[in-house]
């Protein structure tokens, strides 16, 4: 049976009471949501069906008219035709369907009663209570449901609904694990805390403030938990288990099943009468789990037509709003790197867009390092991922072009790919976040060097091992064999190191490389990356936000704010004569002693 | 490692223990009903005692249990009230062909929801809001539903498989093969969806961390830094949901083998149940149990070998 699919398909997806609005908002937006109110609709038809179906047409569902055998729908007062004993369809889906629903909200209140009860000791006090019921829990999880319901027929025999009722306890575990889990994370909330210093009882909290969290993670699920028993009780009533003389739904099934050679038509009705109650009940769960959690689980891709309706904008409004760099001119002819009106946004809504990269022109040439210096989020990350081709898969680069050694790697993504970890390597900030954890660090930086270069596994471990005794790795071989979580932090960024040179690349990006580190490693590895720079004459991107390390090893700098880069020039120049009032802003919250900084206002700025 | 494999399988044991005891206790506290079903419904009201008396059904129903454990662990399970076969070998002639189908629906459900899984959350747009939707509704549809749709399709309407029935593989291969091919689709329909949403979201996850990023720059191949790398990473989840998606298969093949006419142990389930065989019921039971125990360790050893922050 697919109770469990089921189930597995309509979990809510966590989180915690926070996530879901008040009850009246959720009811209001799930009325707004077509499938929901479609779904609702059907459901409420359904009902009608099974109360009112019996009513219209007051015949027996046992009784038979033998010359009505299979009869085609409309024939002889029977509106669905007639099964094939001759028996009138219509009246025998109205009671089934009845019988079903009947057997389906049995499940829910069995489930319910069970799996919320003890779910919220369970949660509430924890205890012995609580791991005796959670391995009953994944026990009752661990085996088909369908398998237990048949072994326990020679007891319960054909009643369907002591069967359903017998399934709710084997579904309740559903019920009892999402309890539990909301339960724990609202019992150690501070306004818990509070309502037990005030002295209320524990039966007063957990009824106020435990069911208002629970409520809506479980309506969600009552859904899906309708939908298995509506599922697991045709199954049995198709195998033969239900009691002959009451009409069921998994019985009709069954007999046209058995009479599929003779008549076509019988095995619709119950068929897509179930399949379409299951849907309902199943989809009518997610558009109220859409409608009281707050999800974000779909990502905001711009379509390429809203991309050119932006960039025609762009073209179309003059450039006065962006005031011209200060300092030197950033931009060089004949630089092995040269970024030219770079501009990256990411959507904030399906139309419109927020850019968060700027206007953006610099070059670095051959043997230069170049200092990014910004607050965090003033685009400098971005601006470093733009030339690697790594942003993330919402971004969008509106305009400019990134030369490297005079390819355009935008317009050729081909070329980019081909550059990357060849001629440009990329060292990240977050040194543990940027390790693979499922393999060992001799493994990945292999793949990629064998990636980048073609050399065998042989010759890519020697060169890699002598690389990391040159980065400070004190035993190479054991490192090299090592999972991430088996390194420090300072010794994963110079495995990272080792990482972006080992394919001997010409270029470098450094986003931040030394910010995750300890104060005492911070020194060794800027003093690193200066001799590794010297060594081999590489061009050097360092993105930063420390004007510390910028003084250290940089020769040029760009200062970047809310994405554009407002002052450019270099070492020398910027820490003598800062011209943009940024600049020097950030220069005299680095210098000792210096006053503190007074607030920037932005008629300042112009 | 050891120690780990202990302690499941100390857990299986006293799963094994409980489900049969319930089952047992349960079914055997009827033993007059049990007698009436075996001794038919024309049989006289004697006949009826003699056979409740003649099977021991008289005993205390504890005793009984403990009776059946006592020669269960050594193997023993009993012959069928009905005709004296061995259950063991009534379970063995039929559970190869359940272990093929819930084996073949496993490994396709594998490949199918990996390659779905990560097409949708790598391309985005149509398609994953299409599997979506393909993901609730195949999800939700029962497996019988799905299989009578199939029948009446490609059986009934357009005859290019075989309604019901198997040919033994001993005999014709190919027929063989393609006599499973209805059953397997039916179960493969809603467990490939419902693990393909797994597999997208675990990736959805995944993509996002940074540690991809780093490896694309190092020039490794599209191809390795998904399916070798980020997979790997969100196999938990996936492999947790493979588990509850096994138990549903297994559940799952009682009715599909009811539906296709297949003589595995699904239909020998439906039987024993409705006849009252009470030692090939249990053998059923048990053999249920075990199998979703074993299954259950393999995921939980092959979680421990993707992950080395796992130590077993």
């Amino acid at each position: 049976m697919s109770a469990e699919t089921t189930l597995l398909a309509t979990q809510p997806v966590g989180g915690n009471s926070d996530d879901y609005p008040a009850p009246v908002a959720a009811w209001r937006k799930l009325l707004r949501n077509p499938v929901g109110v479609t779904c609702l609709a059907f459901l409420l038809l359904v009902v009608a069906f099974a109360v009112f179906g019996p009513m219209i047409i007051h015949s027996d569902p046992a009784n038979v008219q033998l010359e009505l055998t299979n009869a085609p729908p409309m024939t002889g007062g029977y509106i669905l035709g007639g099964d094939s004993q001759g028996r009138d369809v219509f009246m025998r889906l109205a009671v089934a369907t009845g019988q079903t629903l009947i057997g389906a909200v049995i499940v829910v209140v069995v489930a319910s009663l069970i799996g919320v009860t003890s779910g919220l000791i369970a949660g509430y006090y924890g205890g012995r209570f609580e791991s005796v019921a959670s391995w009953v829990s994944d026990a009752f999880m661990a085996l088909p449901g369908i398998i237990l319901l048949m072994a326990l027929y020679p007891v319960i025999g054909t009643n369907i609904r002591a069967a359903m009722a017998v399934f709710g306890i084997l579904i309740s575990p559903a019920f009892y694990r999402t309890t539990r889990a909301q339960t724990m994370n609202v019992r150690h909330e501070l306004y818990v805390d509070a309502a037990k210093i005030v002295g209320l009882s524990d039966a007063r909290i957990i009824s106020r403030h435990v069911l208002r969290a629970v409520r809506g993670p479980l309506l969600i699920m009552s859904g899906g938990l309708m939908a298995a028993g509506i599922g697991i009780q045709a199954a049995l009533e198709y195998l033969g288990m239900g009691n002959p003389t009451i009409p069921s739904w998994g019985a009709m099934m069954q007999d046209a099943f058995n009479n599929m050679y003779v008549a076509q038509v019988p095995i619709v009705w119950p068929a897509g009468l179930m399949a379409l109650t299951i849907l309902a009940l199943v989809l009518l769960g997610n558009s109220m789990r859409d409608a009281f959690e707050i999800s974000a689980s779909e990502l905001l891709l711009l379509k390429p037509a809203a991309v050119e309706r932006i960039k025609a904008q762009r073209a179309a409004e003059p450039a006065t709003t962006a005031p011209k760099p200060a300092g030197a001119l950033a931009l060089r002819d004949g630089d092995l790197l040269q970024v030219t009106h770079l501009t990256i946004a990411y959507p904030t809504t399906k139309t419109t867009v927020k850019e968060v990269v700027r206007d953006v022109s610099f070059s670095v040439a051959k043997g230069e390092i170049h200092g990014i210096v910004g607050e965090s989020g003033s685009g400098k990350s971005q601006t470093a991922f733009a030339i690697l081709g790594i942003l993330p898969p919402t971004a969008r680069i509106l305009g400019g072009q990134i030369l490297f050694d005079g390819f355009d790697v935008l317009a050729d993504p081909q070329q980019q790919r081909e550059f990357r970890g060849r001629r440009i390597g990329y060292i990240p900030q977050e040194p543990m976040a940027n390790l693979d954890p499922s393999f060992t660090v001799g493994s990945q930086l292999n793949e990629g060097l064998r990636a980048a270069t073609g050399v065998s596994k042989q010759a890519a471990k020697a060169t890699l091992l002598a690389l990391l005794e040159r980065v400070g790795i004190p035993n190479p071989p054991r490192t090299y064999d090592a999972y991430p979580h088996q390194i420090s932090g300072g010794m994963a960024q110079r495995v990272l190191i080792a990482g972006a040179i080992a394919s001997d690349p010409d270029f470098i990006i450094a986003d931040e490389p030394t910010t995750a580190l300890d104060v005492t490693v911070q020194a060794d590895v800027l003093e690193l990356l200066r001799e590794l720079q010297a060594e081999r004459g590489l061009g050097m991107i360092l993105v930063t936000h420390n004007f510390g390390v910028v003084a250290d090893i940089c020769d040029r700098v760009s200062v970047m704010r809310e994405g554009r880069i407002v002052e450019s020039n270099t070492l020398e120049e910027i820490f003598a004569h800062p011209q943009h009032p940024y600049t020097q802003m950030l220069l005299g919250s680095t210098l000792e002693g210096a006053p503190l900084r007074p607030p920037l206002s932005v008629a300042e700025e112009a | 490692m050891l120690r780990f494999i202990g302690k499941r399988l100390a857990s299986a044991v006293l799963l094994m223990l409980l489900v049969t005891s319930v089952v047992y206790v349960l079914v055997s506290s009827n033993g007059m009903g049990i007698a009436r079903m075996l001794a038919g419904s024309s049989a006289t009201q004697q006949q009826v005692v003699d056979r409740y008396y003649q099977l021991g059904l008289d005993r205390p129903v504890l005793s009984q249990y403990l009776a059946w454990l006592g020669k269960a662990v050594r193997g023993d399970f009993g012959t069928s009230y009905l005709n004296g076969e061995y259950v063991t070998n009534m379970l063995s002639t039929r559970a190869p062909l359940t272990i093929t189908i819930v084996s073949v629906t496993m490994v396709l459900t594998m490949v199918i929801s990996v390659w779905l899984g990560i097409t949708a959350a790598v391309k985005g747009g149509w398609l994953d809001r299409f599997l979506q939707v393909l993901s609730v509704v195949g999800g939700a549809i029962p497996q019988f539903i799905v299989a009578i749709v199939l029948v009446f399709t490609f059986a009934v309407g357009l005859r290019i498989f075989p309604a019901t029935g198997i040919v033994p593989p001993s005999e014709d291969v190919g027929l063989w093969a393609q006599s499973l091919v209805l059953p397997v689709t039916a179960i493969l329909v809603g467990t490939a969806m419902s693990g393909a949403m797994q597999i997208r979201g675990s990736m959805l996850v995944e993509l996002r961390k940074e540690y991809v990023a780093t490896l694309r720059t190092r020039g490794i191949s599209e191809f390795s830094v998904l399916y070798k790398h980020a997979l790997r990473n969100a196999a938990a989840p996936g492999l947790i949901g493979l588990g509850i998606l096994t138990v549903a298969m297994l559940g799952g093949t009682v009715i599909i083998e009811r539906v296709f006419a297949l003589p595995g142990l699904g239909m020998l389930v439906t039987s024993t149940t409705t006849t009252g065989d009470i030692p090939a019921l249990m053998g059923c039971v048990t053999i249920t149990v075990v199998i979703v125990t074993i299954v259950n360790l393999l995921i939980d050893l092959l979680m421990g070998i993707l992950n080395p922050k796992v130590r077993l």
